[in-house]
């Protein structure tokens, strides 16, 4: 395997011999876990762990709760009371599995924001951030289908207006829509399919995981200066760097202990906080709720959604030119899947020759007002349909297209980067000082 | 530079998810101070007991509770009722449908609280849960952590909240309710102030018995609630612990890399 030169695993004994030649596997571990990793990585880098850890916890609490769980609209509703009634910790498996969801977006959203602004998806980690992208995409995939298997009205009205949007697309909207409900509306045959894709895409994501680790540990992971690992020889390699186990397995398991302990505490103490009241009420085809909202990962998203409504120039010089066929439904849906688009296309976008933020003077003030804004979306995106959200929500759609679009591709021209440290060492040494000793391996 | 980022976020998932808890703008809901409100609140058995009836006498000629199994009647954590005493009440209130008898016979506590929705009237299994209720000021996750959720202060609320007055709408009456979204309800004034006698002479005036079957319906709707917290004590004491070992651990392996020198990043 390409990579930074490292020691790779000898097998010693006979036994240990025998195994290598015939299947490698605990050389394959072995790289894995002794990966030498930038000594000089910051707590952003954490996220990675935390969101293996939710995957697993997901899959785990997931795999159980299917056991008790009923894919059927008469009687889902009344098996996920089952479980959190009847079933042993029932109530516990589902609350861990309903707020690990949350947890999981958080981890993941940090995960893209750090990568944003280090420029982790610069090259030579294109692919490993468009895997990510894919992996994003599943997972909200996955957490859209999960919220509909409990059949509330949240559940029934969500899974209504989200496989709506496919049928806003041209032509073949209306047969894709009945494709992914099974019928003309949200039915039986709805919940059941949703359930069955809810049980693979995990898996899937896990291959993809496997694929992204894979790929990272090809390039090595990036830091925050953005300077590469020297790979001239091993010797200037592990000046660099230090193994993966123990120093960053333990540095990651402490933060994982903090945010699980937070994590503990909102799943013992306030469950529901981050559901919505209206689940817990059967589904009703003939009773709307007031307000349909997305859980609050795909507010963002569902913000910049209705935010080109038909009174938008750009949608109706659209609807114009295209003779109609793009209206303002349609758009809304192309801007939506195109938020994520643009940002998978971040590596080609971004022209600066600097990686790491860090050493971006303007480039640090766009990427904070990209939070903003993604923040300020969020908040939009649970705001009802109405003046002045409307016209917010087009002025903070507008930005995250213009960052990626036009911000991203001018800053490398125009912006005069910040001297970068010669080498991770240098940084390294300049925060934290000499080492008193040679690492003690 | 990147805990700016963490508070933020938090900060838009507090104003988010406050915007999704937030009713009516002219309802009124009270907060009121229940004994299972933040994280080590408890059920108050008697008070269970006491909504159970007020539920039983009331509420149940109406409305039916078909989640919830009477033998959780017995369990702790709840009403805790002996289970010779659950028998006996479900045989005497309810009868419930047998398809192996075709025919009715009196319940018993392996079955369910009846379904009831002959007057419209919806279930009330979950009618805590189901109802946002008092968010408190706009968003705030710790209301919720230290207030509960706040729907059975809602359902307390819309108890006591008829204003007496009544109107005719395509030949239905409305009844004017200060904590019912859009202000009149069809449901008219369940209670009035001593509709039950409790045993023990508890007091029986509506404000305290709209409380006590408020609370009795926070446990149908989270009959583990106090498992739960438990679970949650349990899990951020060791949790705690464990950061702190690791914590600790982290700090030694790292001090020969990162030498005495270190300056505050």
């Amino acid at each position: 395997m390409a990579g930074i030169p490292h020691d790779h695993y000898e097998p010693k004994t006979g036994g240990e011999k025998w195994v290598h030649s015939r299947l490698p596997i605990v050389g394959l571990l072995y790289d894995t876990i002794m990966l030498p990793t930038p000594k000089n990585l910051n707590w952003m880098w954490i996220w990675g762990i935390i969101l293996t850890f939710c995957l697993a916890l997901q899959i785990v609490t997931g795999i159980i709760l299917a056991m008790h769980y009923t894919p059927h609209v008469d009687l889902a509703f009344a098996s996920v009371e089952h479980i959190m009634r009847n079933v042993n910790g029932g109530h516990m498996l589902r609350y861990l599995h309903m707020n690990g969801a949350s947890l999981f977006f958080i981890a993941v959203y940090a995960h893209i924001f750090r990568g944003l602004y280090y420029g982790s998806y610069k090259a030579p980690r294109e692919i490993t951030w468009i895997i990510g992208m894919l992996i994003f995409v599943l997972m909200m995939g996955a957490g859209f289908m999960g919220y509909v298997l409990p059949w509330g009205q949240m559940s029934f009205w969500g899974a209504t207006v989200i496989t709506g949007l496919f049928g806003a697309i041209p032509f073949i909207g209306e047969p894709i829509q009945t494709l992914l409900l099974g019928g003309p509306a949200v039915d039986n045959a709805t919940l059941n399919r949703f359930f069955s894709l809810h049980y693979l895409l995990p898996f899937v994501i896990a291959g993809l995981v496997i694929v992204h680790i894979w790929a990272f540990h090809t390039t090595g992971n990036n830091n925050p200066t953005g300077v590469e690992v020297r790979r001239t020889s091993k010797a200037d390699a592990e000046k660099d760097t230090l193994p993966f186990w123990p120093y960053f397995v333990i540095k990651d398991l402490f933060a994982l202990a903090v945010i699980l302990a937070v994590f503990f505490a909102v799943v013992g103490f306030m469950p529901n906080y981050l559901g919505h009241p209206d689940n817990y009420i059967e589904a009703n085809a003939l009773v709307t709720p007031a307000h349909i909202v997305p859980e609050w990962y795909f507010l963002p998203f569902y913000a910049i959604l209705r935010a080109f409504t038909s009174e938008v120039w750009i949608v109706i010089f659209f609807e114009f030119i295209t003779g109609g066929i793009i209206d303002a439904k349609f758009f809304g849906v192309l801007a939506m899947f195109g938020a994520i688009i643009v940002m998978a296309l971040a590596p080609w976008l971004d022209t600066s020759s600097v990686r790491s933020g860090r050493y971006r003077p303007m480039f640090k003030w766009w990427f904070w007002i990209l939070v903003v804004d993604f923040i300020v979306l969020m908040w939009l995106g649970a705001m009802p349909a109405e003046e002045p959200y409307a016209t917010f929500s087009l002025i903070a759609s507008a930005y995250w297209f213009g960052y990626f679009l036009v911000i991203l591709p001018l800053l490398g021209v125009i912006e005069k980067p910040l001297p970068q440290p010669a080498t991770i060492e240098a940084d390294f040494a300049a925060h934290y000082g000499k080492p008193d000793s040679a690492p003690a391996e | 530079m990147f805990k700016k980022l963490s508070i933020a976020a938090i900060a838009a998932l507090a104003l988010s998810s406050g915007a999704f808890a937030a009713g009516g703008g002219d309802q009124h809901i009270e907060n009121i101070d229940f004994s299972f409100d933040g994280p080590f609140g408890k059920f108050d058995q008697n008070q269970l007991q006491r909504g159970l009836q007020v539920y039983t006498e009331v509420c149940s000629a109406c409305h039916g509770l078909k989640y919830v199994p009477l033998r959780t009647l017995s369990d702790e954590g709840g009403p805790h009722l002996p289970e010779d005493q659950v028998r006996a009440y479900a045989a005497e209130n309810f009868e419930v449908y047998d398809e192996a008898l075709e025919d009715t016979r009196p319940a018993t506590p392996v079955d369910h609280f009846p379904e009831n929705n002959g007057a419209g009237a919806p279930d009330l299994s979950m009618m805590a849960k189901a109802r946002a209720g008092f968010h408190g000021p706009y968003g705030l996750g710790i209301n919720q952590f230290l207030f509960g959720m706040g729907g059975p202060d809602y359902i307390a609320s819309l108890l006591t909240g008829y204003t007496g007055e009544e109107k005719e709408e395509a030949g239905v009456t409305l009844y004017e309710n200060t904590a019912f979204p859009g202000g009149w309800i069809s449901m008219a004034p369940p209670l009035y102030g001593e509709d039950v006698d409790f045993n023990d002479g508890h007091a029986n005036d509506l404000e305290h018995i709209s409380e006590d079957v408020s609370a009795f319906l926070m446990w149908t709707a989270e009959p583990k609630m106090m498992a739960r917290k438990q679970a949650g004590f349990v899990s951020v004491f060791f949790l705690t612990i464990l950061s702190v070992l690791l914590y600790l651990t982290n700090k030694k392996i790292w001090a020969p890399i990162k030498g005495k020198g270190r300056k505050e990043s």
